[in-house]
């Protein structure tokens, strides 16, 4: 679906955040960047994006670049308008490509129920909990229906059982949405429990080391599959061993 | 505790009344506050209408100084270009004191009441437009490449983003801006004089000094006061009350 090949980027500041990186992304994959504080997982979701261009190499779409919509981004944070409604936050994307709010609401209540949010269109961000922002946020991502999902590190700033519950939650999303999600994150247990694919990257510059296939299924009993612990493990040593 | 402030001011007041009274002032130098009630009373009608004329500048500067502020701030929002060809001359604006372009101003626009506008609106402009300038600035770049990935342009990035953002900015400095255009609006009228508008309650504070009417000059310096206060607390309420229907407060 997406290549990303020999890609480098050097901001102007002199540092070198990505070096000769390549990844391919095919559809319906959950690829997970992993690594250290400043290995360029940012960026290259950025790069991914077309948020930002690459110095070195290049960034291909299979069949052309891609529409308006068809890239959903989740930040850490829940980067809602303050201003609008849970409703009118999702509503956001199609509003900028032009459909009017009728013809939009039944795409915008449908995505609402799929993260479970039924029954909070009209509150505003200011009153929901950080896990139910972030819910928000991943609705407003998933409303265009996207080819493909950038999570970049959403949800660092949760507490841990609002985490396992988002995370289960994603998957379930996932397997129905049939996107393909590259998720950023500093935490094995997080790649762990929800990539195919787990990408490890080191700093200074920031580059692909490795990569660590998944046969996992998660379900609600995951984090008790020795399997499980076994791939953290794998991770782990993985993940010394690159930055050594 | 909740009566406090009026207790002391009536405490206060009583205080001035029989220090002037008792103390032998002559009411030429500081008048008791039932000689500057008794003042108002007898002229209330004058005083009242002087103090509409004012108020009447000073609203027509808010929304003018508001109008420029904001356009000037969305243009500068817009274009590096224009920030660096406008920005210095907003501080210059800001920097020079009205007393000593007014003159200038009154000279050159031949309407009194054109005049005073304009010079209120030169003091009231400033906060509103280096909030404004804020607010369009404020939201996050997180939510700039969103509104970049989903294509949108520079125009509905202001009308759906920027502009949105920038409200509770543009409210506070409405605020600050509402008691200055007051403000300007009184020195604009004690510069002009009496080839001025000639109506003001500032106008009246200067006749009345003359005449050495020091109860009226005091009634109508009172009421100035009260209504740069109510100004304060009124765009202050209207502005908590647009904030709290948007579900930002």
């Amino acid at each position: 679906m997406l290549t990303v090949s020999h890609a480098g980027r050097r901001f102007p500041s002199g540092v070198e955040a990505l070096r000769d990186v390549s990844l391919r992304l095919v559809a319906s994959d959950f690829v997970a960047l992993l690594g250290p504080s400043g290995c360029g997982k940012s960026t290259l979701l950025r790069l991914i994006a077309g948020l930002d261009q690459p110095d070195q190499g290049s960034v291909t779409w299979d069949g052309g670049s891609p529409a308006p919509g068809d890239i959903g981004y989740v930040f850490q944070d829940a980067t809602l308008l303050p201003w609008a409604t849970v409703e009118d936050n999702v509503f956001l994307p199609l509003r900028l490509r032009g459909l009017q709010r009728n013809a939009a609401m039944p795409a915008v209540r449908a995505v609402l129920e799929r993260v479970g949010l039924q029954g909070f269109e009209k509150a505003r961000p200011r009153t929901l909990s950080g896990g139910m922002r972030m819910r928000v946020s991943i609705a407003r991502a998933l409303v265009t229906q996207p080819r493909i999902l950038l999570m970049d590190e959403p949800f660092a700033a949760l507490d841990e059982f609002t985490r396992h519950r988002l995370q289960a939650d994603l998957l379930a999303v996932w397997r129905q949405a049939g996107c393909t999600v590259v998720f950023v994150t500093h935490s094995i247990y997080e790649a762990a429990f929800l990539a195919r694919r787990i990408v490890l990257m080191t700093p200074r510059p920031g580059r692909i080391d490795r990569e660590i296939g998944s046969a996992l299924t998660a379900g609600p009993d995951t984090r008790l599959d020795p399997a499980y612990a076994a791939l953290v493990a794998e991770v782990s040593f993985g993940m010394a061993d690159a930055v050594r | 505790m909740k009566f406090a402030p009026a207790l002391f001011g009536l405490l206060a007041l009583a205080l001035w009344e029989a220090a002037v009274r008792f103390g032998g002032v002559p009411v030429y130098e500081l008048p008791g506050p039932i000689a500057i009630v008794r003042a108002f009373l007898s002229d209330p009608a004058g005083l009242l209408e002087a103090l509409g004329s004012t108020l009447f500048v000073t609203f027509a500067a808010l929304a003018a100084a508001a109008v420029l502020s904001v356009a000037m701030a969305m243009g500068m929002s817009a274009s590096k270009l224009a920030q660096a060809a406008i920005q210095p001359w907003a501080v210059a604006l800001q920097v020079t004191p009205l007393p000593a372009i007014a003159p200038l101003i009154i000279i050159w626009v031949g309407d009194p009441f054109v005049a005073l506008v304009v010079c209120a609106t030169i003091v009231a402009f400033f906060p509103l437009f280096a909030n404004t300038a804020t607010g369009l600035a404020s939201a996050p770049p997180e939510l700039h490449d969103l509104f970049r990935l989903y294509g949108a342009g520079r125009w509905r990035t202001m009308a759906l983003l920027r502009l949105p953002a920038a409200l509770p900015y543009f409210l506070s400095g409405l605020r600050i801006s509402g008691g200055l255009a007051l403000v300007g609006a009184v020195v604009a009228e004690l510069v002009a004089g009496s080839g001025g508008f000639a109506s003001g309650l500032a106008y009246r504070i200067l006749e009345a000094s003359f005449r050495l009417q020091m109860p009226r000059m005091f009634a109508a310096l009172v009421l100035l006061a009260l209504a740069g206060i109510v100004l304060n607390f009124g765009l202050g309420a209207a502005g908590q009350a647009i904030l709290r229907r948007r579900g930002l407060v």
